[in-house]
């Protein structure tokens, strides 16, 4: 199975990573042998197989609804990148 | 060109739990940015979510409110995108298996009729915080976003309606019809304001009678049923104009501007996000049991469609004036304490939704925030029936209470003097002299073949009438007294 | 003294022969000095452990220690530990101080043991090699006489290297797709992945939430036993944790093994396994037949698609897993992004190395409309049927036995520069994460002077049975005693 660079472009974007052109060369070649590994997976009979998301056969468990948290807002945002007023800043959405 | 409209709505109500869906967090509305978000809420590193019993416990008791299927095994997906508000990068909801199924509310409309809407389904998944786009700047001079978390991970359910709705009155009888059901519940405290209940509405226009759906759009984030009202004629307005000039609608995400009426798109379809959607693999299956079912079932309160027939039966109120007192469990409560106190349910009736309600909207205060009780009215209520002060002055002691100048109703009517006089050898002396002094009028009304214009005249005597008593005169006599007298 | 198992400085700590303050001096002396050729530490926490051995001291005189009171281990860096720096081996968290510990860290706390450090690893725990580090790649102290510069296998390769070279007795681990075998069988250490669920995941960062595993890499089954004793139990903040009751590991080590009934999957024994190193597993199986055992052949059927549903299945959960690394609140932040976006991308291509980005981006596409079904969906079908293998097998045989590896460890850079090559290192060991039952490699013998290891493939919650298989396996073998120079 071979991966274009555009597929490349489109999965970077939606992974929020910048890839540059020759970044993308490298990774058409990587990702295409690792699709080519996976691709196997077509060989198996799975009909009428149940996907399995999960090792043990097990239920969720709730949790009462009691506060158990206190404010540690100092604790965290002292390893925060920017913070002002208690709150984090990231730059300006541009859309 | 003649349309059909065709609008679905998608409702966030947020749970009035007392923590996250997924963390011991406090859900407490108005906290200092980020005091209210603990490691999983910031999805720090290695974190984990715990899911909350309360949020299954109210979304199972919404789904037997709309008459819903409850999913027995529902599991929670992962939406992954990327947006500052929401810290893991994924928000978890609930995709393939929500925990409500397909169920139905049925709204009154002004014409009378009643309409069933069906419920797609409604599913929980956690809510994202807030982006405040204030005066930030980093040290380049860079705008900044700030970012405040104490929201991230309130449990919502997102109710999903078929799209069965044909115009703006259907969709806000619904908005308001579910913001009813919610908040009698008690599993919302439906504070709009405050965002406790938002609306995407969806939108498509079709030639009338065809049975092809149009291309639709989605206007995301109203939060008021004004607002929603608007957006829906604003955008079927814009997809009328633009049909009929021969266009076509792109199916997007709007953004309407409640305050200038004007929308923008948000994004289009080709821009929409691949949300990637698994299942959480940190989140088992849950499996909702019969006792549960059971559990949610005995403990759900009275809704609005039961508490409407039961004040047509108690109070013998109409359907229209029942349903509207029903349809809010605050303002329902609010009604029944000025009914039990007043007696005359029908003019408590009346003051609640006239009054009453006027003065709420006016002053955009919610039942809760009223400065009068309903025992208050009720007692207003009271001194109208039996007579003890006209319709007058009955506005002007609701003025004193709500100014809370006095909490007591008789208290007022004494130092204002709005005590009517009904003493009708009183009254009949008044008249007399009034008469006495007025011989003309007298003689134009004695003249006057016309009952209307009879009755007009009879209005012009009133003032000085009321004039003669103080103010303080039964206008009900007083009209009476004259009919007689003149008539005579 | 740095020759003794844990239970052995334990028993010298209770005895008083030395001080837990004493011990741990000389253990980060040792440390300092040996861990310059070897690069297993990626911090060496002294103040914080030389503090925590002086409590473990006035604990253990006042009568309350454990087996763990005072004794020194290390912590993988995957771990969270309060106030301690937790980068997983990336820059991305390079300056990441949590100020909340990982339930296995609380654990060792409250059992009193003395943490030397953090250990390197595979960047986010992505890699079989220990290359993939941002504080640089851990060197296998075997080989290392000879001027050789070998892994230790990935990605718990600096616990491994660190437990190999004596620097500590045990340190714990994680294993998502064999990153506590492939470095014990590499390293000539014990170690012990437990079944999923049996460890708290709390606070330890993740890499694949459906398969990841805390676990034990100690120089014995004995010291393991010691480690899960203190490590497995149910966890309210993991709701994959299981409300379980945890045994006593080391009370059923000697159980004799009598009876026990191995398989072993002709699928792991097939055409391409290099003959050296069967050689060796079959020679330590038929130490097990001595000991009373006996051995049948079963099958896998579905082995051979273990490594394609791994490699499909682990990248999805990753790349949704390390979305939350995005600059705005903890970790790295490019320099001066001019709007969120460049924000987002420049700070994950900066942050992340070339295997993790490789990994984020095989998950995103393959749970991308269009791949979805074709991927995603049908390595999890392939996942049950694999699944279903172990299932079957189990119904014949009590433990599977394979080797842990193909082959003994290979010099750095082999395969680093080739993602397949080093992904065919887990051929043994992913199925198993898969199915979310336990394993553990042992020290089995040598090939040219380098360790390998035996894999015992065990069925859900056989911790103890594992244990006891290892443990009368070392009664009768030293391997696990052989010490690199």
């Amino acid at each position: 199975m071979t991966i274009s660079r555009e597929d490349i472009e489109k999965v970077a974007v939606l992974a929020r990573i910048r890839v540059d052109d020759e970044q993308v060369s490298a990774l058409e070649k990587d990702l295409g042998n690792i699709l080519d590994l996976v691709d196997q997976l077509s060989a198996a009979d799975t009909d009428s197989v149940e996907p399995m998301a999960h090792p043990l056969n097990a239920v969720q468990r709730l949790r009462a609804d009691e506060v158990t948290e206190t404010d540690q807002r100092e604790a965290f945002q002292a390893i925060a990148p920017a913070t002002e007023n208690g709150l984090y800043l990231v730059p300006r959405v541009i859309e | 060109m003649q349309w059909d409209i065709v609008i679905g709505l998608e409702i966030h109500v947020q749970l009035a739990t007392r923590t996250k869906i997924f963390s011991g967090s406090s859900t407490a509305y108005g906290a200092e940015p980020n005091t209210q978000a603990n490691a999983v809420d910031l999805a720090m590193p290695g974190t984990l979510p715990v899911p909350n019993e309360q949020a299954f416990r109210y979304a199972v008791m919404f789904g037997l409110a709309v008459n819903a299927e409850i999913e027995r095994r529902s599991v929670f997906e992962r939406k992954n995108y990327f947006y500052p508000d929401l810290p893991k990068g994924y928000q978890t909801t609930q995709l393939e298996r929500p925990i409500v199924g397909p169920g139905y509310v049925d709204i009154d409309l002004a014409n009378g009729k009643s309409k069933r809407v069906r419920i797609h389904h409604a599913h929980l998944e956690e809510d994202a915080g807030k982006s405040l786009h204030d005066s930030f700047y980093d040290e380049l001079g860079h705008g900044m976003t700030g970012i405040d978390l104490n929201r991230a991970g309130t449990p919502l359910i997102e109710v999903v309606t078929e799209p069965d709705m044909t115009n703006a009155e259907e969709a806000v009888a619904f908005a308001k019809k579910l913001h009813g059901i919610v908040t009698s519940l008690g599993i919302c405290d439906g504070d709009m304001s405050q965002g406790s209940m938002r609306f995407d509405v969806n939108i498509s226009l079709k030639p009338k009678g065809s049975e092809t759906l149009g291309t639709r759009t989605e206007t995301k984030n109203l939060n008021s049923f004004r607002f929603m009202e608007q957006a829906i004629a604003h955008e079927v307005e814009r997809q009328m104009d633009i049909l009929e000039d021969g266009g076509t609608i792109v199916q997007e995400t709007r953004l309407y501007n409640g305050d200038r009426d004007e929308s923008r798109s948000m994004r289009t379809k080709e821009e929409a996000n691949d949300y990637r959607y698994f299942p959480c693999p940190d989140l088992l299956p849950v499996e909702i049991d019969d006792a549960f079912i059971d559990e949610a079932r005995n403990s759900l309160p009275e809704l609005p469609d039961a508490r409407k027939a039961r004040f047509m039966e108690q109070y013998s109120l109409n359907d229209y004036d029942a349903g509207l007192l029903a349809g809010d469990s605050r303002l329902a409560a609010f009604f029944e304490a000025a009914a039990e106190r007043g007696k005359d349910a029908k003019l408590a009736a009346n003051w609640v939704q006239g009054e009453f309600s006027a003065r709420l909207n006016a002053e955009e205060k919610s039942v809760d925030d009223s400065p009068i009780s309903g025992a208050q009215l009720g007692d207003l209520v009271v001194r109208i029936a039996d007579n003890t002060i006209s319709s007058a002055g009955a506005k002007k002691v609701f003025e004193a209470l709500w100014a809370g100048e006095n909490d007591n109703v008789d208290a007022i009517i004494d130092a204002k003097g709005l005590k009517q006089v009904s003493d009708t050898g009183e009254l009949e002396k008044m008249v007399d002299e009034v008469l006495a002094s007025m011989p003309d009028q007298v003689a134009q009304y004695q003249q006057e073949s016309d009952p209307k214009k009879q009755k007009k005249m009879l209005g012009g005597l009133m003032g000085p009438l009321m004039k003669a008593s103080k103010g303080q005169g039964n206008p009900k006599l007083f009209n009476e007294i004259l009919v007689r007298k003149l008539g005579g | 003294m740095h020759n003794k198992s844990v239970a052995e400085l334990s028993r010298e700590l209770e005895s008083g022969k030395i001080s837990s303050v004493e011990l741990t001096r000389e253990y980060l002396g040792r440390l300092k000095k040996e861990d310059e050729q070897l690069n297993s530490f990626i911090s060496i926490t002294e103040e914080q452990a030389l503090a925590d051995a002086h409590a473990a001291d006035e604990q253990r005189a006042a009568g309350k220690a454990t087996p763990w009171t005072g004794v020194p281990f290390a912590h993988k860096d995957i771990f969270c530990t309060n106030g301690v720096a937790t980068t997983c081996g990336s820059k991305m968290l390079a300056n990441f101080v949590p100020p909340y510990d990982a339930t296995v860290t609380e654990n060792f706390r409250q059992a009193g043991a003395v943490c030397l450090g953090k250990t390197n690893m595979d960047e986010f725990a992505m890699g079989s090699s220990t290359e993939s580090s941002y504080f640089g790649a851990t060197t296998n102290p075997w080989g290392l006489s000879r001027g050789e510069k070998r892994v230790p296998g990935g990605s718990s390769g600096g616990s491994a290297a660190a437990v190999a070279a004596r620097l500590v007795p045990a340190a714990t681990a994680t294993d998502t797709g064999g990153s506590i075998r492939q470095p014990a069988a590499l390293c000539g250490v014990t170690g012990l992945k437990p079944t999923y669920g049996r460890v708290s995941r709390y606070g330890m960062i993740a890499f694949a939430s459906s398969l990841d595993q805390g676990g034990a890499l100690a120089r014995s089954a004995e010291d393991a036993a010691l480690m899960l004793n203190v490590m497995a139990g149910f966890d309210p903040k993991d709701s994959t944790s299981l409300e379980r009751e945890v045994p006593d590991y080391t009370a059923t080590l000697n159980e004799p093994l009598k009876g026990l009934r191995i398989g072993l999957p002709k699928e792991y024994f097939a055409g391409n396994l290099d003959s050296a190193m069967e050689q060796q597993v079959r020679s330590a199986i038929r130490e097990y037949e001595k000991l009373g055992a006996t051995v049948k052949e079963v099958s896998l059927p579905h082995a051979n698609l273990a490594i394609a549903a791994y490699y499909v299945i682990a990248p999805a959960e990753a790349s949704a897993n390390l979305s939350r690394f995005d600059g705005a609140r903890y970790g790295y932040r490019c320099d001066d992004p001019k709007d969120l976006m460049d924000m987002y991308t420049r700070t994950r291509a900066e942050g992340f190395g070339a295997e993790v980005k490789r990994r984020i981006l095989v998950g995103t596409y393959a749970l991308s409309a269009g791949y979805f079904d074709a991927y995603y969906l049908k390595a999890q079908k392939v996942r049950r049927l694999i699944q279903q293998d172990f299932i079957d097998a189990f119904k014949e045989v009590d433990v599977l036995m394979s080797p842990t590896t193909p082959s003994p460890a290979f010099v750095q850079g082999e395969k680093s520069n080739d993602p397949v090559t080093m992904y065919l290192e887990d051929v043994f060991t992913v199925a198993i994460n898969l199915a979310g039952i336990p394993a553990m490699s042992v020290p089995a013998g040598f090939i040219d002077g380098l360790p390998v290891g035996l894999q015992i493939i065990g069925d859900y919650f056989s911790e103890a049975r594992l244990l006891n298989a290892a443990h009368q396996f070392q009664q009768v073998t030293d391997w696990h005693q052989r010490e690199p120079q």
